[in-house]
């Protein structure tokens, strides 16, 4: 049957996604993603409090426990990462256990949090969990978290199998508390998004309870008071490096006179191809010791490191190594961009005069085929929205954000991407700076919510001329149709208020605020060319709940069918692109993939496409 | 050495689900498993692929030129990835294919059953028409069981544990279902 992934999550907790983690019992054996995994490392900590923002591929940790109902934790997706930061940093200074989840570039928005909260420290355990993601699968670029925890100077966890991912994140809450310090916890895509079997330990129900100890001087942070906590930071630093070393995070085997030293999954590929006769150490956890380092690499006649992104080990390594040669990235061996994988690692090894234990023979060239990149699902509101936008504002400028409808790229309706909430800004700006053609930008509601509003009131604070477009489908989809504050629902499923974005447009002083569903392509047409005519800061808030949604709410409306006797073959509705319009014999077809919307029978310009009528 | 598996398909064709199914009869018979998937955006309609390992203790990566098995819901899929498998390498796939819309809005030549088929050249494929298999085990959703059932004769997995993964991965109401299609499959596969 069709795959369960995303299934359901947008309700109630009715079950857990997998059966089998029941509590109470110890070290089974399941078959679980990566996330699952760190879910339950988190669940076997005795975790208290659970924020995050949703993000690619960090996603189902929080998917998971929210749909537990055998999670007694709280739950919650806030509206973006620094307030998932901050609330979860909240509950650790009440001396509870908290995690908060967010992909690589969401540690950016929750940056300025981060950086202080070293100095304040922690109470309860309070370990981050920053998604990477090598080779940008599902993001808009490849920064290394990892540096994130060096700068900030807390202790990095960065996993080479799911094995060690889950006993790693079980673990965190506990050296967190020891160094009262954040704890950053580092999986890369590999690791949650990929599967193996996991020893899991049973579930242990927290006996805590939130108590805030009023002490400024741990928690104003004032010049007098900084000045302090930096330097016991800093004090810190030498115990930690110990300390990581001792745990067993940083470890390694001598095998003979040449040494590999790697780490996060990149180990685990080092591990299959190398030879028997390389050392291999692995570093688990950042700060690495330099002492110890330094004298592993001492024993050998060279070295060479392999990790992903940025060089964190390699650093280090060039720092001890006295005369020992250091191969990877500085040398050239290494790429510092993209993935690693077992054939790779085998061809730099060898190029490097490394032993291998396999060799890979350079495999055939993929055909040559038409592609099959993702593509906006048929019926999806964004297509229809940005098909009227492409017939109001032809030439104008289109900047865009973070979402499933940043795939408009390929309807032309895609002009700027950067990161999220920067449609509005990158609009403004570009008025601001006299760009004299029409500026209409798109953004989704889950992101408008997270950083969209304040670019909206600084736009119509300083006078710009835009249009702002709000692509509102009521869930964050993209990542797996995750609820947010307009869903009306909470993480867990609980009733709550959703938030106006009428009035919050209103409140930031837009005077044009309309609201259409783009299904209603006239009108919709109508509304943009208003918003055209007039100067200032025009929103339309073109509002359709996603088809995704209304497929698991059981929701399901008649298909199209094109007349074939009527239809002329001239292609109008085959460069909508929906993806349920085929051309056969030169005439247009509708595939079962249709899920009713109805705009290409508004699009058909001789009236051929109507409602199927079944027999 | 492990049995590495690709299966690949076009997003909600059950990729995931069924390198579940074959990681759950893994566990069973303890043996270890590692797996690696496509997630987020690119599910939405695009070309994904779930990578197996069975027997695999390091990481979840198959190198290009290695797979043993490559499993296809969409015969157009099946030529994309064929580069994947080792010169010995089996394939099994779906006889249909779904034609990209990009080729509609571009105006590009679409490839015809003989010109994919040919493509695959002289590899060792099994092309099965698992819609019809599909149908007359009573849904047209069991297509992935249906192709899982037709390659299981060549997996390192016993039988008995594929239908007890099957049983544990599948919504409650559709096992008979999905089991009939397994079986069904599995004869088709053994008649090629």
């Amino acid at each position: 049957m069709v795959e369960r992934t995303e299934q359901n999550m947008t309700h109630t907790r009715t079950g857990n996604i997998h059966r089998e983690f029941d509590p109470g019992f110890s070290m089974v054996v399941h078959y679980l993603l990566g996330n699952e995994a760190i879910a339950h490392g988190c669940l076997e900590a005795a975790v208290d409090v659970v924020c995050g923002y949703p993000g690619t591929p960090s996603s189902e940790v929080i998917d998971t426990l929210r749909m537990d109902t055998d999670c007694a934790c709280k739950v919650e997706w806030s509206v973006n990462e620094k307030v998932a930061f901050e609330e979860a940093l909240a509950a650790s200074w009440c001396g509870l256990r908290a995690l908060c989840t967010m992909k690589h570039v969401g540690l950016n928005v929750a940056a300025d949090p981060l950086m202080t909260s070293a100095y304040t420290g922690t109470k309860g355990g309070f370990v981050i969990m920053s998604a990477d993601d090598p080779f940008a699968h599902s993001s808009q670029n490849e920064q290394d978290s990892r540096c994130y925890a060096m700068f900030a100077k807390i202790p990095c966890l960065d996993p080479s199998t799911l094995q060690e991912a889950h006993d790693m994140v079980r673990d965190a809450f506990a050296l967190s508390e020891e160094f009262r310090l954040p704890v950053l916890f580092r999986p890369t895509t590999r690791i949650c998004h990929s599967k193996s079997d996991v020893n899991l330990g049973g579930i242990v129900v927290s006996d805590r309870t939130a108590l805030f100890e009023k002490d400024a001087r741990q928690y104003v942070v004032i010049p007098a008071h900084t000045r302090i906590l930096h330097q016991k930071l800093n004090q810190k630093q030498p115990a930690l490096r110990k300390r990581l070393v001792e745990l067993g995070y940083n470890r390694y085997e001598i095998k003979g006179k040449t040494a590999v030293i790697c780490g996060g999954v990149g180990a685990s590929y080092v591990r299959e191809v190398i030879g028997p006769d390389v050392s291999v150490a692995i570093i688990g956890a950042y700060p690495v010791d330099q002492e110890w380092l330094g004298a592993f690499i001492s024993r050998h006649e060279k070295v060479m490191v392999i990790e992903e992104l940025a060089p964190v080990i390699e650093e280090v390594a060039r720092q001890v190594s006295g005369t020992v040669p250091v191969f990877g990235k500085m040398t050239g061996h290494v790429p510092y961009e993209g993935e690693l994988a077992p054939d790779r690692i085998a061809s730099y090894l060898q190029a490097a005069g490394f032993e291998t234990a396999i060799s890979y023979q350079p495999a055939q060239a993929p055909a040559a085929l038409p592609v099959r990149p993702p593509i906006l699902c048929a019926g999806c509101m964004h297509r229809t929205a940005m098909y009227a936008m492409k017939k109001v504002f032809r030439d104008a400028i289109f900047p865009s954000d973070i979402g499933c409808y940043t795939l408009g790229i390929q309807l032309g309706t895609v002009d700027t991407t950067i990161c999220m909430g920067a449609s509005i800004t990158i609009a403004s700006g570009m008025s601001l700076a006299g760009e004299k053609r029409d500026i209409v930008c798109t953004i989704g509601d889950s992101t408008f919510l997270h950083t969209g509003i304040q670019g909206l009131i600084n736009a119509v604070y300083n006078g710009a001329t835009i249009t702002v477009v709000i692509l509102d489908n009521r869930i964050t989809a993209m990542t797996g149709h995750q609820p947010n504050p307009t869903t009306g629902l909470t993480a867990c499923g609980v009733a709550t208020p959703a938030v106006s974005i009428e009035a919050i447009c209103r409140a930031c002083g837009v005077s044009f605020v309309e609201t259409v569903s783009p299904n209603d392509l006239v009108t919709f047409i109508d509304v943009l060319k208003a918003a055209k005519a007039r100067p200032g800061v025009k929103v339309v808030i073109a509002r359709q709940p996603c088809v995704i949604s209304e497929k698991r709410a059981k929701i399901v409306r008649g298909r199209y069918t094109v007349h074939q006797d009527l239809c002329i073959g001239c292609k109008a509705c085959i460069k909508f692109g929906c993806p349920a319009i085929e051309l056969k014999g030169g005439l247009a077809s509708i595939t079962d993939l249709c899920s009713g919307c109805g705009v290409c029978a508004q699009i058909c310009p001789v009236g051929a496409i109507g409602r199927e009528v079944r027999e | 050495m492990s049995f590495d598996v690709m299966i690949v398909g076009i997003g909600g064709q059950g990729t995931i689900l069924t390198s579940n199914i074959l990681g759950r009869a893994c566990v069973i018979e303890g043996i270890p498993v590692r797996g690696a998937e496509t997630h987020g955006m690119a599910q939405r309609g695009g070309s994904v692929e779930s990578q197996i390992r069975i027997g695999q203790e390091y990481g979840p990566l198959i190198a290009p030129g290695t797979a043993d098995l490559l499993l296809s819901f969409d015969l157009m899929e099946a030529v994309r990835a064929a580069h994947w498998l080792k010169p010995d390498g089996i394939l099994y796939s779906s006889k249909e294919y779904v034609i990209p819309t990009s080729v509609f809005m571009e105006d590009y030549p679409a490839p015809t059953e003989e010109m994919l088929t040919e493509m695959l050249g002289s590899r060792h494929a099994h092309i099965i028409d698992s819609r019809a298999i599909s149908q007359q085990a009573g849904n047209i959703l069991t297509q992935n069981i249906v192709m899982l059932g037709a390659a299981s004769p060549m997996l390192p997995l016993q039988k008995a544990s594929l239908q007890e993964a099957i049983r544990k991965t599948v919504p409650p109401k559709t096992v008979d279902l999905n089991l009939k299609a397994f079986e069904m499959g599995r004869e088709a596969g053994k008649s090629l």
